[in-house]
């Protein structure tokens, strides 16, 4: 815990150290590369208001849940727990609900239980991947076009695939 | 594509909020959704132009140039079309160096400017295989430490709570592993594969 919690910190005072040293006029140029963010910032809101709203009503219509409890049966056979499923299909697009589903899932089942264990693997080896493309695209003004989906959710399939497995091979 | 994920989407959580009864939820949901937009840019906007500053001091100060030194050598295969010394590089291993420490508010900034000068250096202005890789390596999550995760499992009586973390860095690197196939198999020839004006032109008319 105490590593993590110095990493920021840390991270702030050797660079800003580290320019002292090398004679930067700190306050300018931070105040610069800060301004040029700013405007980076207030560029992505208008493709998330469309995008959050279409993943807030998803996730609000509980459809997300009807559909995991459609493909349980076959999780089953490849040695997933179906309590975990409702995580792996709100990870891709939504991080405070994955959040939520990952809360919900270690209060019920506990921490150390297999599904609760195979979601914490689940949750910290995946991101919200729709969420990163769309600020990253939104940022930079292109187009995200097929394939980049494509690759990035093959890495999220292959976590959830191996993380039953992996989850077995550790405990 | 985005634009079909959207439509899909509305269109899922109406037609099964009709036969669920959600429809007030969904409904909430629609109205309010901007708000947590705002929220959230409000958030991430402070992170943000902190992180940027912060980056253009170590920019400034020719840190990032050392920093890209060592670790610029692990990734640079990846993103062989960049030069290894340059702007593209140097942003890309803080992006990286960001993620690998848990600090998500910094990586998304750091990830953002390492974008731009992808698309700079490689002249483009459609996803190459650089900028295929760049959000492969932030979808996949690489952290050291699992911090958030292992709050949680503590507060629901985990016996060891970091007890997480071998198996999710693991699995991270397995599914790092397929992503870069899928980048080098859809993004194998980065002249030929050009997704950009004349395809979408065509889709929206």
């Amino acid at each position: 815990m105490l590593i993590s919690d110095l990493a920021a910190p840390l991270l702030i005072l050797s660079v800003l150290l580290y320019g002292i040293c090398k004679k930067v006029d700190l306050f300018e140029v931070f105040t610069e590369g800060a301004y040029q963010n700013l405007k980076t910032a207030v560029n992505i809101l208008p493709a998330l208001l469309l995008l959050m709203t279409a993943v807030g009503m998803l996730s609000a219509s509980g459809a997300l849940n009807a559909l995991s409890e459609l493909i349980s049966p076959i999780l089953d056979k490849i040695g997933f727990p179906s309590q975990a499923l409702p995580l792996a299909l709100m990870r891709p697009v939504s991080g405070s609900g994955s959040l939520a589903v990952l809360d919900n899932i270690l209060s019920v089942y506990g921490a150390n239980s297999f599904s609760g264990r195979v979601a914490s693997v689940l949750m910290g080896s995946t991101e919200t991947t729709f969420y990163t493309i769309a600020v990253y695209y939104s940022a930079v003004k292109i187009k995200a076009e097929l394939p980049v989906f494509i690759s990035s959710l093959t890495a999220d399939f292959a976590g959830f695939v191996f993380s039953a497995l992996i989850v077995r091979l550790f405990y | 594509m985005l634009n079909c994920t959207i439509i899909l989407f509305i269109l899922a959580a109406i037609l099964y909020s009709l036969f669920n009864g959600s429809i007030s939820e969904v409904s909430n949901a629609a109205i309010n959704s901007s708000v947590d937009a705002v929220r959230l840019v409000i958030q991430l906007a402070g992170a943000m132009a902190f992180w940027g500053g912060i980056m253009a001091v170590a920019e400034k100060s020719g840190l990032t140039v050392r920093i890209n030194k060592i670790i610029g050598h692990i990734l640079h295969p990846f993103f062989n079309s960049l030069d290894k010394q340059g702007k593209a590089m140097q942003a890309i291993t803080m992006n990286v160096t960001a993620n690998l420490l848990g600090i998500g508010n910094a990586a998304t900034p750091l990830g953002i400017k390492a974008m731009r000068e992808i698309l700079r250096e490689e002249k483009a202005a459609y996803t190459t295989r650089s900028v295929a890789m760049l959000v492969l390596l932030n979808t996949a999550s690489i952290q050291i430490l699992p911090v958030t995760i292992s709050a949680l499992r503590l507060k629901y009586g985990a016996a060891a709570p970091w007890d997480c973390t071998a198996p999710i860095l693991l699995n991270s690197m397995i599914s790092l592993a397929f992503g870069t196939a899928a980048v080098y198999i859809l993004f194998a020839k980065k002249k030929a594969l050009k997704y950009p004006l004349p395809i979408r032109q065509a889709k929206t008319k």
